[in-house]
């Protein structure tokens, strides 16, 4: 089994088999980051470029070392701050850089369904590290593998994201991939935060924390941006914390031996308690950092087996 | 232990007026018309046949705490509310600063339990200073004892803003009161448009204006599926829209003024401030329009919108002149109109002043039955008076029924079976 798409886009269309694909030899990279000479050769001579559209530190820095692991020549471009401002269109953009030949590109966009756009315009293979409110499809994976470690399963369990579904492309992708295998999500938070018809993605809503999180076995907590804080969709940081914000007491609810996960970066006392995300009986947030390198490797790793098939054939054909 | 016998108790719940008495027991009412009352050793209130009723509950009342306490304060208005049958007031957001946040809330909570003989609840912001821009902090609001919230007559006018504000309060299960009105059209309105206000050359806003307003807010409250309240319904284009919006299922209420209900454009007369109220005096046709959707039970509170202003406020022209009236202690004696003209009957005007307001906001006010607190106005509905203004005990006395005859007077009003008006007070 391998990844079946040329590109990594989303979720939405990946088999179980696929994902469970990207997990097993994952575990093979968790394996080999834990060695002290973390290098292997499946990307040598292929050219990885990584186009952040939008800011990002800890994804760009971890696919960053998941392309030089695997021996590929990582060129990281901040787009954010060059072409765009001077006024080049995506799709040049993407033309632009599709004749310098690279193997893979790894993007992330503000906006919905950008990552796509330009997956259709260029040769090599796309990976979505992020599109607007879209998929974050690696992030998923990184937490489905996370889970599997901890709970020695990755079906039947009750999972509940609690926070700002709407804004989050992590939570679209979690409700996808824990879906297809077969888990029980809730999703918890203010009305507000929660897209509208949400409840049609077979997940249960929860308005309530605490019952949200009711014998929960994975309590997955999101970031609230600074900019919805002040009054806009919720009143004030101080009551989001009272009525959301995950800590000890709170935790109680779910199961004794709930794991808590978040994406990062963290606002401590807005979302989650500091001492809470800093319990390593309880919290995973480290191990889902260190999941995340291991599951672009396989992700980048797979993608590649395809390009080489792809050149394999092209030259029998030839023949 | 007492007992107010020889009363003619008005019941909203069975909608009748029997003869009979009434047991209070540790500020509840024990029972009615138990068996041998006349050898069970109670003290003994004789109502002299006169007219029992639960105690009012008015919501949207006006004190002027924080911020204003010249024009009144929780003691005026308490003792306001006890001369007017008010057992309950449901105070206004929109003092200076807003009572947009918990500490405010608490604070003004502490002084009016100290200085009023009534019951006090509180209706917090919905939005920070009033202003329409951020939401306030709902969740921790309803914990410091807010029983709604509302912008009061400052409406939200992102639609968006306004949105979220509903879902939320949905959530939390809040109700959001709302002033239904386009604030575009009624910018600086003060009469109703028609002939009446051409002739005078006042500044009008056309009663279209308060169905626009209406129909966006229940349009939201449908979106959302919050509830929501209309603070007044004045015109009967929105009333006709609202029994509609009402009849689909949606969790909507409404409420009409004293002022709407007895009060027409032409009171207004040459120029009269204390007549200048939001939204403006309407039609003799709006007017009895809503007296019968008061009647039907289709607009279901009927509230006082007892809003104090100073004399300095008032002696101006009358588009420069302050909105609103004091009505506290008119408010039952003005409602009486209605009764004496045959339009409502007693029972179903405390439905709309005492039982609909607690159902509303989840009191166990406004009945008279075995358990609920012992909150009742004794009056005699027929005793003619003239109001003199100046006899008011609100700080403020702009009333538009200075000098007018009014029939029915406060004889006794009580909260938790105590007397807090009358003899024995």
């Amino acid at each position: 089994m391998a990844i079946l798409a040329k590109h990594l886009l989303g979720i939405e269309t990946m088999a179980p088999e696929e994902i469970f694909s990207i997990l097993d030899l994952a575990e093979s990279y968790v394996t080999l980051n834990r060695d002290q000479v973390k290098h292997s050769n499946v990307l040598a001579g292929m050219t990885q470029i990584n186009m952040f559209f939008e800011n990002s530190t800890r994804t760009q820095a971890s696919f960053e070392l998941a392309g030089k692991r695997l021996g590929a020549d990582v060129m990281n471009m901040a787009v954010a701050k060059s072409s765009i401002a001077k006024g080049e269109t995506l799709i040049d953009t993407a033309l632009t850089l599709n004749a310098m030949r690279p193997d893979l590109i790894v993007v992330r966009h503000p906006s919905s369904g950008a990552v796509n756009l330009l997956a259709e315009k260029v040769n090599c293979s796309v990976v979505n590290a992020g599109d607007g409110r879209h998929e974050h499809p690696t992030q998923a994976l990184l937490d489905a593998l996370t889970i599997r470690r901890a709970k020695g399963r990755l079906t039947r369990l009750t999972i509940a994201i609690c926070g700002d579904i709407s804004h989050s492309r992590v939570a679209r992708s979690n409700i996808l991939l824990l879906g297809k295998l077969g888990n029980r999500i809730r999703l918890v938070g203010p009305r507000t935060l929660m897209p509208f018809g949400i409840d049609e993605f077979g997940v249960e809503v929860f308005d309530d924390l605490r019952k949200g999180i009711n014998a929960a076995d994975v309590v997955m907590m999101l970031r609230l941006q600074t900019e919805r804080m002040e009054g806009a969709f919720v009143p004030s940081v101080r009551e989001y914390y009272h009525l959301y914000g995950l800590d000890a007491e709170k935790l109680k609810f779910a199961k004794a031996d709930a794991i808590v996960m978040h994406p990062g970066p963290m606002n401590r006392g807005v979302e989650i308690d500091g001492a809470l995300a800093d319990d390593i009986g309880r919290s995973v947030i480290q191990d889902q950092v260190e999941m995340g390198v291991a599951v672009r490797m396989a992700v980048l790793d797979l993608l590649a087996r395809n390009l080489r098939r792809a050149v394999l054939e092209a030259g029998r054909s030839r023949k | 232990m007492i007992i107010l016998a020889n009363a003619m108790i008005v019941d909203p719940e069975s909608e009748s007026v029997n003869p009979g008495s009434v047991i209070v027991e540790n500020g509840r009412i024990a029972d009615r018309d138990g068996p041998e009352l006349e050898s069970l050793r109670y003290k003994t209130v004789n109502c002299g046949g006169k007219f029992l009723a639960p105690g009012i509950v008015d919501i949207g009342v006006k004190v002027c705490e924080p911020g204003e306490r010249h024009k009144e304060s929780y003691r005026s208005a308490g003792l306001a509310a006890a001369a007017g049958g008010v057992t309950t007031m449901v105070t206004r957001p929109d003092t200076i600063p807003a009572i947009d946040n918990p500490e405010t809330l608490e604070f003004v909570s502490k002084r009016a339990r100290a200085a009023s003989p009534v019951r006090i609840k509180t209706i917090a912001a919905l939005t920070k200073n009033r202003s329409g821009r951020q939401m306030t902090e709902i969740g921790l609001l309803q914990d410091a004892g807010a029983v709604a919230f509302s912008d009061c007559d400052s409406v939200v006018e992102d639609t968006k803003i306004f949105s979220r504000c509903l879902q939320y309060a949905k959530q939390r299960d809040a109700l959001v009161i709302g002033h239904p009105q386009d604030p575009g059209l009624s910018a600086g309105a003060s009469a109703t448009s028609g002939k009446f206000a051409s002739l005078k050359g006042i500044p009008a806003v056309s009663r279209r204006a308060e169905l626009i307003g209406l129909q966006r807010d229940v349009e939201l409250a449908a979106l959302t599926g919050a509830r929501y309240h209309a603070d007044q319904l004045s015109t009967s284009l929105s009333i006709e829209y609202f029994e509609r919006a009402a009849a689909a299922g949606l969790y909507v209420s409404a409420g009409a003024s004293i002022h709407h209900l007895t009060l027409n454009e032409f009171d207004i007369g040459d120029y009269r401030t204390f007549f200048k109220v939001k939204p403006p005096l309407r039609s003799e046709d709006d007017r009895k329009a809503l007296v019968e959707a008061v009647a039907s039970g289709s607009v279901e509170v009927i509230s006082s919108m007892h809003t104090p202003q100073d004399e300095e406020a008032k002696r101006l022209p009358f588009e420069e002149a302050a909105s609103g009236a004091v009505a506290l202690e008119t408010l039952l004696p003005a409602a009486l109109r209605l009764f004496h003209s045959g339009d409502i009957t007693l029972p179903r005007l405390f439905r709309a002043l005492s039982l609909n307001p607690s159902k509303l906001l989840g009191f166990d006010t406004g009945r008279i039955s075995k358990g609920a607190p012992a909150d009742f106005v004794l009056f005699d509905p027929d005793a003619p008076f003239v109001l003199d203004r100046f006899g008011l005990r609100s700080k403020s006395q702009n009333t538009p029924f200075d000098g007018q005859l009014l029939q029915g007077r406060i004889l006794k009003t009580f909260v938790d079976g105590e007397p807090v008006y009358g003899s024995g007070a």
